[in-house]
């Protein structure tokens, strides 16, 4: 019996649909325990912008079985607190008729990537594993479902993926994640390597490893494991999109900028559920590099309870952005609330968007780097379009250093990544967890063991006999 | 002149701990058997350390057990002194270890041989091989040469040489051809395995000096004494119960390292006289002493060699250096001042094939029905060495009846594991078990070798009638208190004066005796002062009983991971696929496929130089060939 495969079936930062699929034996399971079918009243137009749903889902949930091919709506849930992922469109088709002839879940949520890979990660911590490249296709074949004569094409296509996936794997492995993560399976081989001798030459002359010591390395270690999840720098950039946010006084033109990105972008994607009035965020993608768009209510003093607690969140977006855009009036120039928002901009992310540009300016870009030396000044007009090109670039900058990207592949290794980091933190837990309770060296040493293996196969490292030679190289031993 | 004196279905060449177990699987199976040593007193010899058993050797010997071999009863009779290691931890690592009477494991072994129905145990040394062609211009052996000219005609031959071929001896600055032990070397039979294309290579191993026991002062070392509860190696034994010896334990010194650095430039190992590879599991002391130079100090063991002999074994002490140098070193530890040295320690270098050259069944790849097993495989070992016997013995009789070769996987056995690794790997110096070389160590453990084997050997023949009568009624008793156990439930009132008594916390619900097992402050025997009426168990099942209760999620989890590894097991590889033909194989992994020929998609994984997407190629491949067949005859059929 073949396990149950997941992974993102369309391609990324394209079209308002993405699709998740899953497919094995689980796959029915899987999107049981993510997926609750909602039977919704129509509300109609929400404000001035099209709005795909509404955040508080107006709709009774309700657990209707799911029916053999047929699309049903609903809310795709994190069962672990109950909470609101994504409105979906999902799909169950029991096998043999599928495409890998496997039964198979389909989930249709929004295309923004940040949709796209919680609903993934949700799937693979509900019983799917992540699909290897080119799986889906294998599958099929194996199963039977694409001709013979197409063997060949299965093949040239299995193969290129493959070699992509564990290729980029590898070339991506420079900097600092990569030496993060041999320090830290460095810090699991000397623990290994420890546990392995006591098991292996238990009447040896050599240092004994006890549970005290064996909890202090595995706190050590999961301390450090957390820090890589938490990730920092371009490796959240990655994960989950540059954090882009729109500052400026209200009116100024924040909506349509954002209105003007999302067109742009032809890729609306969603509102991320759990975001309120205050602030607006959407995932998108701008030159094909996943973006999370923060709007902002405006930063300013307020006595409004409410708002304040708008503003407290605006400051809070502006501080965990990776990239600023502050938007001035060219025709007004400063005003005293722009002045107000200027000290909380760090300005070397900022991009400072001199607007309104159509309306004759009395502000020049001196003036601005006057005020902000580090930032980067572009002249736009919202109305007109002008300046996008340049803001796109920008952004572009800011990720690749100006260089081509080879995004998808990223993406996807990054996925695979993620998923190894986890997989490895959820056996340090558990590993944790037997240590504290004393159970047997040998059951622990399983979870440890696995949890080197998921974070050798990030830096493709493998090597079996590893542990075994490091033994005989640190530990005088036999006969 | 050549003569025939004889016709078998196999015969074994060497009667060593591997040669035993070949020789004896082949005739229990029903084969017409020559088992061939140049000296009847080397018969099942323990060249090196009087022990068998340790971590990961133990379940080998669990193993051959399992199977219906002869180690594990050959050392229960003889054993004088039993330990089961690492009970302070899991069940996956407990290890029995015992202490042999050298002499008495030999005669008892002899014993068996010769009283073994079909089997021929005869002294002589052979020094070729005869093939013949098999048609489909692949050879085949077909006999054997003896030294005198005398020709035996079989259907399958075994090669356990051991440290026998092209043995050289190492003692200081004198080296000479030699077998182990000061037995005769054999040399033409290398030179013509040679001719007959045959790669050989040097592996090197070493053995401690044997000193008198009354010569040594043991009142310095501190004594290790055996078990006092004996668990028997053979599943045929429920009980043993025998009068034991101690080892002693001492450690070398300062001055101890002082002479041996002193005298470096004396040593085989360093002089460059020793061509071949040893072990990094076994360094000599000039080798310790020179790779863990901060150790102050190294120790070693104290074994006797039998109860009618008075010479003992120095375990951790083997050396190459001269014999003066040696009694020197010795006598600097406590307790072996006054030793008195009756065998000096030595090197001994020997001819050995790459595994990579046989098959999984441990069959030649160039030449059929010719078998290769133990030392002459590069491994290390007793243990080692007889579960291939064992299982080259096996073969040899599936092969001639054209039956499907007997090969167990990483999954299922140590001995999968150590053949897989030999066979697919490769090793660069003697190849030892070790538990951590197993992926499913928690399934592969020395309490349950007979459930896992026993089955299948009586299936191919081996394992007797007797022995799988007795396994049944031992797997129809636990199953049946392990069933108990999940249905009979406790009270709170009833358990928790107990439970308080072994600082365990107290029920707030009534409980299950297998959920109260599950803790770890309690085991199956404390289990009956909750449990009083409950019937007698034999010790293998009371052990199964507990291990499958206690750790049954663990070994769930390995359980669900060997599915997944069984994937790619089953996906046969045809023998004589011919890689260069598929399209989409890199170059390397098609030379590696080539040379390699792996019998299965999984084994093609493990090997170096064969990527994730060439396996994907592979599978893809195998489909498209099913297919094609199935066409093929649909074709036919209409």
């Amino acid at each position: 019996m073949e396990d149950t495969i997941a992974a993102i079936a369309t391609a990324y930062g394209e079209g308002g649909i993405g699709i998740v699929r899953v497919s094995g034996p689980k796959a029915r399971s899987v999107l049981e325990s993510i997926f609750i079918s909602v039977r919704r009243h129509r509300t109609e137009g929400e404000g001035q912008r099209e709005r795909f749903f509404l955040p508080e889902a107006t709709g009774e949930t309700i657990n209707e079985p799911i029916v053999n091919r047929r699309l049903t709506y609903g809310n795709v849930v994190d069962p672990r607190d109950g909470s609101l992922v994504d409105e979906a469109m999902a799909v169950f088709m029991k096998a043999p008729y599928t495409y890998t002839a496997e039964d198979v879940a389909e989930i249709q949520c929004h295309g923004s990537v940040v949709s796209l890979r919680r609903v993934l990660s949700l799937c693979l911590e509900n019983g799917a594993r992540l699909a290897e490249p080119g799986e889906f296709t294998k599958r099929a074949f194996l199963n039977g479902r694409l001709d013979l004569s197409q063997a060949e094409a299965v093949i040239d296509v299995v193969r290129a993926k493959t070699d992509q996936g564990f290729d980029v794997a590898l070339g991506q492995m420079e900097g600092s994640l990569s030496r993060e993560i041999r320090e830290l399976r460095n810090d699991l081989m000397d623990l290994l390597v420890l546990v392995t001798v006591n098991l292996d030459y238990p009447d040896e002359d050599i240092e004994e490893i006890n549970y005290e010591k064996l909890d202090e390395s595995l706190s050590q270690i999961d301390d450090k494991l957390q820090a890589l999840i938490a990730g920092a720098g371009t490796g959240r950039m990655i994960r989950e999109g540059l954090a882009v946010t729109i500052a400026g006084r209200p009116n100024v033109g924040k909506s349509s900028l954002m209105n003007a990105l999302l067109r742009e972008s032809r890729a609306i994607v969603t509102d991320v559920p759990g975001t309120t009035r205050d602030t607006i965020e959407e995932g998108l993608s701008i030159s094909g590099i996943p973006v999370r768009l923060t709007d902002t209510a405006g930063i300013r003093r307020t006595e409004d309870r409410v708002e304040q607690i708008g503003i407290e969140k605006s400051k809070e977006a502006v501080n965990r952005a990776d990239l600023i855009l502050f938007m001035v009036s060219g025709n007004e120039g400063f005003t005293p609330e722009d002045l107000e928002i200027i000290p909380y901009l760090d300005e070397k992310k900022t991009v400072v968007l001199l607007n309104k540009i159509d309306l004759g300016s009395v502000l020049t870009e001196e003036m601005i780097l006057e005020k902000m030396p580090g930032a980067a000044v572009i002249e736009t007009s919202m109305k007109e379009g002008h300046g996008m090109d340049l803001l796109q670039e920008k952004i572009r900058d800011m990720v690749f250093g100006g260089q081509a990207a080879q995004r998808e592949s990223m993406i996807v290794t990054n996925v695979r990544h993620e998923e190894l980091i986890r997989r490895a933190s959820e056996e340090i837990h558990c590993a944790q967890l037997m240590s504290s309770s004393r159970e047997a060296l040998d059951f622990i040493e399983v979870n440890i063991r696995q949890a080197f293996d998921d974070l050798g196969e990030i830096i493709g490292e493998t090597a079996n006999d590893q542990i075994i030679n490091e033994v005989f190289s640190r530990f005088c031993l036999g006969k | 002149m050549s003569y025939l004196m004889g016709e078998y279905d196999v015969i074994v060449i060497g009667a060593g701990h591997a040669g035993c177990e070949a020789g004896l699987a082949a005739a229990r199976m029903g084969k017409k058997t020559l088992m061939l040593s140049i000296n009847l007193e080397a018969v099942a010899m323990m060249a090196c350390n009087p022990s068998i058993g340790g971590t990961g050797k133990g379940h080998l010997v669990r193993e051959i057990d399992a199977l219906g071999g002869e180690m594990g009863v050959n050392i229960d009779k003889t054993f004088i002194q039993s330990r089961m290691l690492n009970t302070a931890k899991g069940p996956a690592v407990h290890s029995l270890r015992a202490q042999a009477d050298k002499q008495r494991y030999h005669e008892e072994m002899k014993k068996t041989l010769e009283a073994q129905e079909n089997l021929d145990l005869k002294q002589g040394e052979a020094v070729d091989i005869v093939t013949e062609d098999q048609g489909d211009g692949g050879k085949r052996v077909c006999g054997i040469v003896m030294k005198t000219g005398a020709i035996y005609r079989a259907k399958a031959v075994v090669l356990a040489t051991g440290t026998f071929l092209r043995g050289k001896i190492f003692i200081g600055e004198s080296a000479y051809q030699s077998g182990p032990n000061g037995l005769a070397p054999s040399v033409e039979l290398a030179d013509n395995l040679k001719k007959h294309g045959m790669k050989l290579r040097r592996f090197k191993t070493g053995t401690p000096a044997r000193a008198l026991g009354k010569s040594l002062n043991f009142d310095r070392m501190e004594e290790q004494k055996g078990d006092e509860k004996i668990v028997p190696f053979s599943f045929l034994n429920d009980r043993l119960e025998r009068e034991q010896v101690s080892c002693w334990l001492t450690y070398t010194n300062e001055t101890t390292h002082e002479i041996i650095r002193k005298n470096f430039h004396r040593s085989a190992l360093f002089g460059g006289q020793i061509e071949g590879v040893g072990p990094r599991y076994c360094p000599s002391i000039e080798d310790k002493v020179n790779r863990f130079a901060d150790k102050k100090r190294h120790q070693l063991f104290i074994e006797p060699e039998g109860s009618a002999t008075d010479e003992m074994y120095i375990q951790g002490m083997s050396s190459s250096l001269p014999e003066d140098v040696q009694v020197e070193f010795y006598r600097s530890i406590p307790g072996l001042e006054e030793l008195e040295v009756v065998r000096p320690a030595y090197a001994i270098e020997y001819d050995c094939i790459d595994p990579l050259e046989l098959k999984t069944n441990l069959e030649y790849r160039k030449i059929s029905r010719l078998f290769c097993a133990g030392q002459f495989n590069g491994s290390s070992g007793y243990e080692e060495a007889a579960a291939q016997g064992l299982m080259a013995g096996v073969n040899a009789c599936l092969s001639i009846d054209g039956k499907q070769p007997f090969v167990l996987d990483r999954s299922e056995a140590y001995i999968g594991v150590l053949i897989d690794d030999l066979v697919t790997k490769g090793t660069n110096e003697p190849y030892r078990i070790m538990t951590s070389r197993a992926e499913y160590r928690l399934l592969l453990r020395q309490d349950n070798a007979d459930r896992r084997l026993t089955r299948r050997s009586f299936e191919i023949g081996l394992a007797d009638k007797s022995r799988y009568d007795r396994f049944l009624k031992r797997e129809e008793e636990t199953e049946r208190e392990m069933d108990r156990l999940r249905k009979t439930e406790v009270l709170p009132s009833q358990v928790n004066s107990i439970l308080e008594k072994w600082g365990s916390s107290p029920l707030q619900n009534k409980m299950t005796l297998a959920e109260l097992l599950k803790r770890p402050e309690i085991n199956y025997e404390m289990l009956a002062e909750i449990d009083p009426q409950r019937d007698p168990l034999s010790w293998h099942s009371m052990t199964q009983v507990e291990v499958q209760i206690k750790y049954d999620g663990y070994i769930g989890k390995q359980l669900t991971q060997v599915e997944r590894f069984k994937r790619l097991e089953t996906r046969r590889l045809p023998e004589d696929l011919d890689y260069g033909r598929i399209d989409g194989l890199r170059i390397e992994a098609r030379q590696k496929l080539d040379q390699f020929r792996p019998v299965s998609v999984g084994q093609a994984s493990r090997i170096s130089g064969v990527s994730p997407a060439d396996i994907n190629v592979l599978l893809i491949w195998l489909e498209k060939e099913r297919r094609g067949k199935k066409d093929e005859k649909g074709g036919e059929n209409q």
